[in-house]
C-alpha cells in the first residue's frame, strides 16, 4: 500500500488548516453559504436533508486496518455509530456537525486520509478494480497508476472549476469489475505487441439523466505520456464543455455533441503541445510508487484444498470467494447487504471487526467495492473457515455476492436533498422478498437510484429501478438489460412506473418469466439479451 | 480590504483593455480583455506587444479562465495577466499557479486572508505556470 512521505503529509495537513479557516469564515458570516458551498463541496461536505454529510476519500478503494479503525472512530465520535460505503469506493457519514468537520479531517490526516475532492466540479477520487493486486487475470496492478493520478489531480490548479464533476476509473483486466466505461474517463492498463505498458483510453461515459457508454478515444497510450494526455483531455473539456446547463455539462455531452472523432482530434492537438511542458514525472517516480504495491510475502507450498463439509460455509465460499493469483490464497468479499438491511451501511463495531480481520488474515489490507461491499484481498485458504465464523458472528457473512439481494442503492430520500424517492425501503423489500430463491436466480445485479442523477447506477443494472416524483407521490420506473461490466450496456425502461410494492411485484413477474424461458446456465442478463425486451414487458404488464 | 492585487514589480499598465474583437481589428492596442468564452490562442501571434491581458471570470464557478491563463504563459507571455470579476480569496492560489499575477475582484478582498491562502501549501503536486517544483521533482531532483 502507498505510504505518505513528507510532501504528501504536508499537503494533507495544509488542507486541514485551510478548511478550518474556511469553516471559521463561514461560521463568522464572512462567507455566504453560496460562497462557502463550492469550498465545502471540494472537501466532501454536503448539506443534506437533516444534517451535513461528509464523504471521506478511500483512494482506489484500498485501505489498511489502521485507516479502517479510524473510520470506525469517526462513526462513533462524530456520527451516530455507523457509516455508509458508497459506489465511489468511499465512505460517507450522514450526521455530521459543521463545527466538527475540521477535527474529523485532522483525525483522518493522522492516518494518511482526507476528504479532498470527494465532491465539487473537480477530478474526483479515482476508482479501480477491488481485486487489484490479487486477481489472476490482471496485466499488472492498476493502483500505482491510480496513485499517480491521485497526486496529479489533487488541487490541480487548472481543473478546480470544471463544468461539472469528473470521475476516472482504472482497470487492468479484460473483465471489468469497476464499470470503467461508465466514467468520464476509463483507462484499461494493457500491453502492446512489443510488450510495452500503456492504456486504452475511453472518454465520455457516465450515468445521470443522459447515460452513455464511453467510446474509445486512444487505442494505446504509452505509459510515459499518461499525465500529459490526461491533461490534454481535461483541458479540452474545461475550455469547451457546456456551462449553460448543469444537465449538459458532463464531458459525455461534449464528446457526444462534437463526436468522438472530433474530440479525439482536439485532444491529440492539445496533447502535442502539452507534451512539451514536462509535466510527466520521470519513470523513477512511477517506480517509487509501484514499490509500495509489491505483492505481500506469500507463503509458498500452500494447499488449495478446502474442507467444505459445513454447508453454510460452502455456500459462502461458492458465492463470496474469488480466485487469487497466489496458490493457497483466495479473495473474500464481506457482504454489506444483509437480507432486509441497508445496502452499504456498517456499524462502528463491524468496521472495527473488519479491520481486525484484515490484520489477522489479509496482510492488513481491505478494499471497498463499487457495489458497496468490503473485500479482504489476500486470505489464506486455510484461514477461510475461521474468518467466515467470525464474520458470521457479526452479521457479516451473508452469502449473496452478485445475487439479487446484493443491491446497489443510493441513500435516497431518507438522507439526500436531491432525491425524489426513497431507495432504502425498496431495497429492503426486494431483498426480503427474493432471498429464498436467489441462489436459483443466479447472478443478478439490481441497482436502485432515488433520482435521475443515478448515484445508484440503475442504468447499469441487469434490473434497474429509478425513483421519481409523480404528482407528489413516489413512483418507481423499472428498466432491464443494463450492465456495468465489460459487456457494458444501458437498461431500457419497461413502461409506466409503479408504487413501492408494485415495483417489487413487477420484479417478481420478471423473474418468473426468466425462470420459465431461461436455458441451462443462462444468467438473467443473457436470457434478456437472447429473448428480448417484449417477452418481459408482456410478463410485467400482461 | 483591497480592490486590486498585483504581484509584479513593473509599473501598472495604464491603457484600458479593449475587447478581443477590437484588438484583432486594430493593430496597435497593448491591452486586451478576454471574455470567458473567447479563445486565448487567438492572441498568441501578438503576445510580444501586449502588456496587459485581462481575463474575465463572470462567476467563480466558471473555470475557463484558468486554462486561458496557462495557455498564455505556456506560449511565453510575460506581461501582466489579470483575473477580473468574481474572484474570491480561495481562488487566488490556483489562479497564481495558472500564471495570473494581478487581480481585480468585484468585491474587495481581505489582504491578510489572501496572504494566508497563498502561503498555506508549501508543496504542490503538479508542474503548472508558476515555476513551482512539483513533489516528484523534489523527490528525484
Amino acid at each position: 500500500m502507498y505510504k505518505y512521505d513528507q510532501y504528501d503529509q504536508s499537503i494533507v495537513d495544509a488542507r486541514v488548516a485551510e478548511f478550518r479557516d474556511q469553516v471559521a469564515r463561514r461560521m463568522s458570516g464572512e462567507l455566504t453559504e453560496d460562497q462557502f458551498k463550492p469550498l465545502r463541496l471540494m472537501n466532501g461536505l454536503y448539506l443534506q436533508l437533516h444534517a451535513y454529510m461528509l464523504r471521506v476519500a478511500v483512494p482506489y478503494g484500498t485501505l489498511d486496518s489502521r485507516q479502517m479503525h479510524m473510520l470506525a472512530h469517526i462513526a462513533r465520535k462524530y456520527d451516530k455509530g455507523y457509516g455508509h460505503f458508497t459506489t465511489r469506493q468511499n465512505i460517507q457519514y450522514n450526521w455530521i456537525e459543521l463545527k466538527d468537520a475540521g477535527d474529523i479531517l485532522a483525525d483522518l490526516a493522522t492516518v494518511e486520509m482526507h476528504a479532498i475532492q470527494t465532491s465539487g466540479n473537480c477530478i474526483r477520487n479515482t476508482t479501480s478494480d477491488q481485486y487489484a493486486g490479487a486477481a489472476a487475470d490482471e496485466v499488472a496492478d492498476p493502483r500505482p497508476w491510480a496513485e499517480l493520478l491521485r497526486q496529479w489531480s489533487t488541487f490541480h490548479p487548472e481543473f478546480t472549476y470544471l463544468p461539472r464533476k469528473f470521475k476516472v476509473a482504472i482497470i487492468a483486466s479484460d473483465e471489468d469489475r469497476a464499470a470503467m466505461r461508465l466514467h468520464d474517463i476509463g483507462l484499461q492498463l494493457t500491453k502492446n505487441d512489443a510488450g510495452e505498458t500503456g492504456f486504452k483510453v475511453y472518454v465520455g461515459g457516465g450515468m445521470g439523466r443522459t447515460p452513455m457508454v464511453a467510446p474509445l478515444i486512444r487505442e494505446f497510450l504509452p505509459a510515459a505520456d499518461y499525465l500529459s494526455y490526461l491533461e490534454a483531455c481535461l483541458r479540452v473539456y474545461n475550455r469547451y464543455g457546456r456551462r449553460d446547463n448543469i444537465y449538459k455539462a458532463r464531458i459525455k455531452i461534449l464528446v457526444h455533441e462534437i463526436g468522438a472523432d472530433e474530440y479525439r482530434r482536439q485532444v491529440e492537438e492539445e496533447f502535442l503541445h502539452v507534451k512539451t511542458l514536462g509535466i510527466d514525472p520521470p519513470a523513477e517516480e512511477f517506480e517509487r510508487i509501484n514499490a509500495f504495491f509489491a505483492s505481500p510475502a506469500w507463503e509458498r507450498g500452500l494447499s488449495d484444498d478446502l474442507d467444505l463439509s459445513d454447508p453454510d460455509f460452502k455456500l459462502w465460499v461458492d458465492q463470496n470467494v474469488f480466485a487469487h493469483k497466489a496458490p493457497g490464497y483466495a479473495i473474500a468479499t464481506i457482504s454489506l447487504k444483509p437480507i432486509g438491511g441497508i445496502p452499504g451501511d456498517a456499524s462502528a463495531d463491524q468496521i472495527d471487526l473488519m479491520a481486525d480481520l484484515a490484520e489477522a488474515y489479509s496482510f492488513d489490507e481491505l478494499r471497498v467495492t463499487h457495489s458497496q461491499n468490503i473485500v479482504l484481498p489476500h486470505v489464506k485458504k486455510a484461514d477461510l473457515y475461521a474468518l467466515w465464523q467470525k464474520l458470521e458472528g457479526a452479521g457479516l457473512a451473508t452469502a449473496n455476492l452478485d445475487l439479487i439481494s446484493d443491491i446497489i442503492a443510493c441513500p435516497g430520500l431518507d438522507y439526500c436533498s436531491l432525491a425524489n424517492a426513497r431507495s432504502i425501503p425498496v431495497a429492503q423489500k426486494i431483498s426480503a422478498r427474493f432471498a429464498d430463491r436467489e441462489q436459483d436466480l443466479g447472478e443478478l445485479k439490481l441497482k436502485i437510484s432515488g433520482c435521475i442523477n443515478a448515484c445508484g447506477h440503475h442504468h447499469a443494472g441487469h434490473i434497474g429501478i429509478l425513483g421519481v416524483d409523480r404528482k407528489g407521490t413516489e413512483n418507481y420506473q423499472l428498466s432491464l438489460g443494463g450492465s456495468g461490466a465489460e459487456d457494458a450496456s444501458l437498461g431500457k425502461i419497461t413502461g409506466p412506473g409503479f408504487d413501492e410494492d408494485g415495483v417489487v411485484d413487477a420484479i417478481e413477474r420478471t423473474l418468473d418469466r426468466y425462470v420459465e424461458v431461461r436455458e441451462e446456465g443462462e444468467r438473467f442478463l443473457d436470457t434478456y439479451r437472447r429473448v428480448g425486451f417484449e417477452t418481459f414487458k408482456e410478463a410485467i404488464y400482461g | 480590504m483591497v480592490e486590486g492585487l498585483r504581484y509584479r514589480d513593473d509599473a501598472a499598465h495604464e491603457e484600458p483593455a479593449v475587447t478581443l474583437d477590437a484588438f484583432l481589428d486594430q493593430s496597435n492596442a497593448t491591452a486586451v480583455r478576454l471574455e470567458s468564452d473567447e479563445d486565448a490562442r487567438k492572441l498568441l501571434p501578438f503576445l510580444d506587444r501586449l502588456a496587459l491581458i485581462e481575463v474575465a471570470f463572470p462567476a467563480f464557478r466558471d473555470g475557463r479562465g484558468y486554462s486561458a491563463g496557462r495557455i498564455l504563459r505556456e506560449a511565453g507571455y510575460t506581461g501582466e495577466l489579470r483575473a477580473a470579476g468574481d474572484v474570491l480569496v480561495d481562488q487566488i492560489l490556483p489562479m497564481r499557479r495558472c500564471g495570473f499575477d494581478a487581480f481585480a475582484p468585484d468585491k474587495p478582498l481581505d489582504p491578510a486572508a489572501v496572504e494566508r491562502a497563498l502561503g498555506r501549501y508549501s508543496n504542490v503536486y503538479q508542474k503548472a505556470a508558476d515555476g513551482r517544483a512539483p513533489a516528484w521533482k523534489l523527490r528525484h531532483g
